[in-house]
C-alpha cells in the first residue's frame, strides 16, 4: 500500500517537474551560449548545425527560421540598458555605435515576433536609409507618437522587442567582448 | 524519513528525464514549425517568392521586413538539386534549413564571389556517387550536403530603402531551383 502510494506520488511530482521545466524554458526563451552586449543578446550557434537542443525546441515551437551563420547575426533586446521592460507607451532613445557589417537592419516586433501596424508603415530602419548627423552618428527615437528624425513607432503596445541584425559581419561565435562589437545604447526618456 | 527522501530524489530524477525527453521531442512534435507554415505557399523543388512581410500578414515570426524572400521547399529523394540565384544590387544570401529548421549552411553574395550564386544540393549518399574526376574538373562547382532529404532553401535579397523593394523582388524572381536531370 505504502509502495503504491509512494510510486504514484513520485510519478506525479516527476511529471509536474519535468513538464513545468520544459514549459518554462521554452516560453521564457532559455538557451545556452548567449552573446550579451549591453541590453542586446544574440545566439550565434543557433544559426548553425551546432544549435543547442533548447534553441532547437524554441525555434520549432515558434515557427521562426534563425539567421544563418554565414548570413549574419541577430541581436534581441527586451529591456533597456538598466533593465526597464520596453514598454510601447514610453519613449526610448537608441544611439551609439554598431559593429562593422556590410548592412544592418533594426526592427520592432511584438514579443511573439509580429510587426506592429502603424500609419506610416514603418517597422524599422536599414543602415542605408537612416538619417545621420554630420559626424555619421544616428539617433533613433522609439515612441508611440510622431517625432522628428528617425522615429520608430511603437503603436502604444504593452511591450515590444527590438531586433538588430548585422549582415555580412565578423561578429559571431568568436566574439567575446563588447569592445569587438559595440551595440547602440537603449535609454528610456519618459513615459 | 529516509524512505520519504528517497521517493523525492526519485521524483526529481524522473522529472529531469521527462524534461529532457520533452525538449528533445519538441522539434518532431511541433505542428507550426517553419516548414509546416510554408508548405501551403510553396511547391516542392521550385522557387516560390513570398509576399512582402507586412503587419498582419506574416508567415513566420521575426522576419526581416527589409528583405524580399523566396523559398524552395526541397525533396532530394528524386536526385540532387541545382540552385541558381542572380545576386541583387545590394545584398543577397542563401540559407539552407533542414526539415526541423536547423540552419546547416548559409552563404552571401560576397562569399559566393560571382554575379550568380550557383549551388548543388545533395544528400551524403548522392555526393558519394558523384565521380571524383567530375568534382575536380568542376572546381567552381559548389556542392552542399544536406543532412536531411527534405528541407528549405531560403533566398533573401535586401531592399536598402523601401523604394528598392521591387528591385529586390525582381532579382529573386530570376532564381531557379530544380532537380538535375541525370
Amino acid at each position: 500500500m505504502r509502495l503504491l502510494f509512494g510510486s504514484c506520488f513520485t510519478l506525479l511530482i516527476a511529471a509536474a517537474l519535468g513538464l513545468g521545466a520544459t514549459w518554462f524554458t521554452l516560453t521564457r526563451g532559455v538557451a545556452f551560449g548567449a552573446l550579451t552586449i549591453g541590453a542586446w543578446k544574440a545566439w550565434p550557434k543557433s544559426g548553425s548545425a551546432d544549435i543547442d537542443p533548447y534553441a532547437r525546441a524554441i525555434v520549432a515551437r515558434t515557427g521562426e527560421l534563425p539567421t544563418g551563420m554565414g548570413d549574419g547575426i541577430a541581436f534581441y533586446a527586451r529591456t533597456d540598458d538598466v533593465g526597464n521592460v520596453l514598454d510601447g507607451r514610453c519613449t526610448f532613445r537608441l544611439a551609439g555605435l554598431t559593429p562593422t557589417a556590410r548592412y544592418w537592419t533594426v526592427t520592432l516586433y511584438t514579443p511573439d515576433g509580429r510587426l506592429v501596424p502603424n500609419t506610416i508603415d514603418r517597422h524599422g530602419f536599414t543602415s542605408e536609409e537612416i538619417v545621420r548627423d554630420n559626424d555619421g552618428r544616428f539617433t533613433i527615437t522609439v515612441a508611440p507618437l510622431a517625432r522628428p528624425g528617425n522615429w520608430l513607432p511603437t503603436g502604444g503596445i504593452e511591450s515590444f522587442v527590438l531586433v538588430w541584425r548585422l549582415y555580412d559581419t565578423a561578429i559571431g561565435v568568436a566574439t567575446r567582448t563588447a569592445k569587438e562589437g559595440p551595440m547602440p545604447a537603449i535609454e528610456r526618456k519618459g513615459c | 524519513m529516509v524512505r520519504g527522501l528517497l521517493w523525492i530524489l526519485a521524483a526529481i530524477l524522473l522529472g529531469g528525464i521527462v524534461h529532457l525527453s520533452t525538449v528533445l521531442a519538441m522539434p518532431q512534435a511541433a505542428k507550426q514549425d517553419a516548414y509546416s507554415r510554408l508548405a501551403p505557399f510553396t511547391p516542392v523543388n521550385a522557387m516560390a517568392p513570398l509576399t512582402a512581410t507586412q503587419a498582419g500578414a506574416e508567415i513566420m515570426p521575426f522576419m526581416d521586413p527589409a528583405f524580399a524572400t523566396a523559398v524552395c521547399r526541397y525533396d532530394l529523394s528524386g536526385g540532387p538539386l541545382k540552385l541558381i540565384a542572380p545576386v541583387s544590387q545590394a545584398y543577397t544570401s542563401v540559407t539552407f534549413y533542414t526539415r526541423r529548421s536547423v540552419a546547416f549552411y548559409a552563404i552571401n553574395d560576397r562569399a559566393a564571389g560571382r554575379r550568380t550564386i550557383e549551388l548543388d544540393l545533395m544528400t551524403a549518399a548522392q555526393h558519394a556517387q558523384v565521380p571524383e574526376d567530375e568534382e575536380v574538373t568542376a572546381a567552381d562547382r559548389l556542392i552542399i550536403e544536406s543532412p536531411t532529404t527534405m528541407g528549405l532553401i531560403v533566398l533573401r535579397a535586401l531592399a536598402p530603402e523601401p523604394s528598392l523593394a521591387p528591385m529586390a523582388r525582381k532579382a529573386l524572381a530570376a532564381s531557379t531551383c530544380r532537380i538535375q536531370s541525370q
